[in-house]
């Protein structure tokens, strides 16, 4: 089948030959592709030790940058994690975890997870190190201001650290922040502990916003010749609108943490009402808490997204390289990427539902939640029904998408019970939340995580991981991950609450102390199953099989540059032209099971391709 | 072993659970049956989707493992597939939303017969508050509490004078009669929350929120704080006790008022300055 523009661009034939020169391949007429229209971006190339691995400015040493530095608050997290469930399964066996502890550890744990975690893993992580490599750029557009974002980030978790080691240590007002609690004496960590999180976290939202502008310019202009939008790898897909998601959202934390440090400091009164406590009538009066929870969850749930759209558009990549087969319905799913990141901004209130905010806000939300169910549960159809009729690798990576499909379904029903209000009102504020957001953000991206690093290890060391340990690092974090979560929503049912130290003796609880000694064990089983991965990471590193180009034989450009591990510029002398969308996988008439985006028309001339 | 095999069970496994669960709703003792029965529908619906796109997963990992030279479908679009899928996927989640709306119009719709309970919530406990005979709150502020006036309620208005006021966390309530709950926090937020009546609200400070419900069966139920409000959050429980009618009507009339409260305050001032006095 002749190529789009082929079509469009008969009478322009004079012009390219002459424009052609720069492309490999034959210079006929059904490869033509249209000429650059900026020149090649200029590259600061580091020398010292300095410029090249701390304040270095490829974007691909910046990935992996943000990746160690996201995955070590990551173990921190996780760390934090075991406390509080060993309090919740064995209480008094660690008698060192009072309440104050617990409460702080439940904070930092949440707010490590989402924030510093997942959202710098996906974006400055994945993001550095896949989008120049992805849409065929030598680098970010503004190399320098991506060095200063991951700096602005590494200050941002050292500030957060510190709050471990002031007086009252760090903040334990739930991750959520919510005033007035979180600045009065009655949580811990009220003190320094709430201000430094507030810096922290102001710091994060200066730093990832250079970031994020980077990523958004380079999408939007620096692909190379042929790199339509619509032949775009879907992992470009997730992770530029997620990033347009984070430019709008994250204005919305930021002025929240400004004007609650105001709170905090003058004792202004953005968030506070009049307020007795202990006895005494504070110096506060006139403001709304409610306020506050607008605004954070107006960043709170296109955050859910941001974490999301980045995993639903590299599972969609992993899944179609390791079956053999196009992604099906892609420009489906590219719609439904674009339509759930934009309905995201229209539901932020189903946080909110118990709140006291006006009650008739419920009906508007529970709509708008459930309308995004719609896409949603597109792309899991399209995700499966690539399955179909395909030829699966059974390898680590696609275990951990199918892994990923499964919590990823179950956690988004679990969704449409919590989204709709009048199933929200009992459920919400128990343990029925804590499953649900834990498998559906939690699990179901890290399941993604992992799978990623699993494809593009390779690429990034050129060597291999290897494949029995990845089977059994899937096994023991899928079923042990699965089996807390699971169970967890019964918890709910009964009617547990979240935020609970310590649950005494309450009549119909008293029947979960069981299942919940049998979640601690399994967290941390999960939780020490992660060493295999780590161990595999760092064997791999010396003693992993050599990769070789393209080991994968998948067709998206990161694969296709000359030397591997790629180096600074990516590309040699040439940037990569682009002929066709990354998925053509199994084509018929075609040679080899794939056909890279670089393989001219002509080159593949039985094949018969569709129209991309 | 095939990896399709430990998928199955974990699906299998999580219908069995589902089925044999131990752990499940508390009895319910409100009117509120029909959030359950949304939840219920939720489940069928919702695990029935859950289910089939597992199986089907299964199956293909099953049928379409890596085989060289396996024969690929090339279909990059289906549009009669996918347009069944939205429409179907649509009247699925109409069929959710559209009972879960009736339900919550139900629920923010207080009856007019419904019986004012002022509850209100600090750091770490709970009082009461409840109309006198003239069925209506007195206006109340935070500013106003003081040791002679636990409730802040304003001096100067009448409707304050005979309200029941309950220092304690035990509150009791009528059987089959509404109640709207009227919260109050005066310090951070709270929730008032039993889970046998299924409902629950935040309690804010600055705003009086509200939700309603009937308890309909005559027992002891154990509130919890269900909105974290600091380092006592675990701590913040209360009863509440559904009566009988003859039982209710004998709890309240026990009850004191903000007038004999204040009336009594007066004694015990004019006591102690008389006291006072004397010595001198």
């Amino acid at each position: 089948m002749p190529d789009e523009y082929n079509q469009k661009n008969t009478p322009l034939e004079a012009q390219s030959s002459e424009t052609m020169s720069g492309s490999s391949g034959s210079t006929t007429d059904i490869d033509y592709v249209r000429p650059a229209e900026v020149p090649e971006q200029d590259l600061y190339h580091g020398h010292s030790f300095i410029t090249k691995w701390v304040f270095c400015q490829d974007a691909k040493v910046i990935g992996i940058q943000y990746f160690l530095t996201a995955v070590f608050t990551g173990i921190v997290g996780l760390i934090l994690s075991w406390l509080m469930r060993l309090q919740l399964g064995f209480p008094e066996l660690v008698p060192f975890i009072t309440a104050e502890h617990y409460y702080q550890f439940v904070t930092m744990h949440g707010m490590i997870m989402i924030v510093y975690f997942l959202t710098a893993l996906f974006l400055g992580g994945f993001g550095n190190y896949l989008v120049p490599l992805m849409v065929g750029a030598r680098d970010m557009v503004f190399p320098y201001v991506n060095m200063v974002s991951f700096w602005m980030f590494f200050i941002a978790v050292c500030v957060l650290m510190a709050s471990f080691f002031v007086p009252g240590g760090p903040t334990g007002a739930g991750w959520t922040l919510y005033p007035p609690q979180a600045i009065l004496p009655g949580s811990p960590g009220s003190g320094i502990g709430i201000i430094l999180m507030l810096v922290s976290l102001s710091l994060f939202v200066i730093g990832f916003t250079m970031g994020g502008l980077n990523y958004l310019i380079t999408i939007l202009q620096a692909r190379t010749r042929g790199m339509t939008l619509m032949r775009m790898p879907l992992t470009i897909w997730g992770i530029f609108t997620a990033t347009a998601l984070a430019m709008l959202a994250f204005p919305a934390l930021l002025v929240s943490c400004i004007m609650m440090t105001l709170d905090k400091v003058l004792e202004t009164s953005f968030f506070m009402p009049a307020i007795i406590q202990a006895g005494e009538v504070l110096d506060y009066g006139g403001g709304s808490p409610v306020l506050f929870q607008h605004l954070f969850w107006f960043f709170g749930h296109p955050e859910v997204y941001i974490v999301a759209l980045p995993a639903f558009g590299i599972v969609s990549d992993l899944i179609s390289v390791h079956a053999r087969k196009n992604i099906f319905g892609y420009r489906m799913m590219v719609w439904a990427i674009v339509g759930i990141g934009a309905l995201s901004f229209f539901v932020w209130a189903h946080h909110m539902y118990v709140s006291g905010m006006n009650p008739w806000f419920g009906f508007f939300f529970a709509t708008t939640t459930l309308i995004i169910a719609v896409p949603t549960a597109l792309k899991v159809y399209n995700w499966i029904i690539t399955l179909f009729k395909a030829n699966i690798r059974m390898n680590t990576v696609m275990l951990f998408c199918l892994g990923f499909i499964v919590t990823f379904v179950n956690g988004g029903i679990t969704g449409i019970f919590l989204g709709n209000v009048a199933v929200d009102i009992p459920l919400s504020d128990t343990y029925f939340v804590i499953a649900h957001f834990h498998m559906v953000m939690g699990i179901a991206p890290l399941m993604v995580i992992m799978g990623a690093v699993y494809h593009w290890f390779p690429l990034v060391t050129g060597r291999m991981l290897n494949e029995r340990l990845g089977k059994w690092h899937f096994w023991f974090t899928f079923l042990g991950a699965y089996s807390i979560y699971f169970p967890m929503h019964y918890l709910g049912f009964i009617g547990v609450p979240r935020r609970y130290f310590e649950m005494y003796d309450s009549p119909y609880v008293t029947s979960a102390t069981g299942l919940n000694e049998f979640i601690t064990v399994a967290a941390l089983i999960v939780g020490i199953s992660q060493f295999i991965f780590i161990y595999n990471i760092i064997t791999s590193l010396k003693m992993g099989k050599p990769a070789g180009k393209n080991p994968w034989k998948a067709n998206s450009l990161e694969w296709l540059t000359h030397e591997v591990p790629p180096t600074h510029g990516n590309w040699g002398e040439n940037l990569p032209v682009v002929h066709r969308w990354p998925y053509d996988f199994n084509v018929p008439g075609a040679k080899e099971d794939y056909i890279t985006q670089t393989t001219a028309p002509s080159e593949v001339l039985g094949a018969e391709v569709e129209k991309t | 072993m095939h990896a399709g095999f430990i998928f199955l069970a974990v699906i299998v496994g999580s219908v069995l659970f589902h089925i044999f669960t131990p752990w499940w709703w508390t009895d319910i003792a409100s009117n509120w049956g029909a959030m359950d029965d949304t939840i219920n529908l939720t489940f069928w619906i919702g695990g029935g989707v859950f289910i089939l796109v597992c199986l089907f997963m299964v199956y293909c990992v099953f049928k379409f493992s890596y085989k060289e030279g396996r024969k690929v479908e090339y279909k990059p679009e289906d549009h009669k597939l996918e347009k069944i899928l939205t429409i179907a996927t649509t009247i699925g989640i109409i069929a959710l939303l559209a009972p879960g709306l009736i339900v919550y119009k139900n629920y923010i719709d207080t009856p007019k017969n419904a019986l004012h309970v002022e509850v209100n919530a600090w750091q770490w406990g709970w009082q009461y508050r409840l109309p006198g005979e003239d069925g209506i709150l007195g206006t109340a502020q935070v500013a106003k509490i003081s040791d002679d006036n636990p409730f802040g309620i304003n001096l100067d208005d009448p409707n304050g004078k005979d309200d029941i006021l309950i220092q304690s966390d035990e509150l009791h309530l009528k059987t089959d009669k509404p109640v709207k709950i009227l919260l109050r926090s005066l310090d951070v937020l709270h929730n008032f929350y039993v889970p046998q009546f299924r409902a629950k609200m935040d309690a804010i400070p600055g705003i009086i929120s509200y939700y309603w419900f009937e308890p309909n069966k005559v027992g002891e139920y154990e509130v919890l704080c269900a909105e974290y409000c600091g380092v006592g959050h675990y701590g913040m429980r209360a009863i509440v006790i559904v009566d009988s009618e003859e039982n209710y009507e004998n709890w309240i009339n026990e009850q004191e008022t903000f007038s004999s409260l204040i009336a009594k305050q007066d004694n015990n001032k004019l006591k102690t300055t008389r006291i006072a006095k004397n010595n001198n």
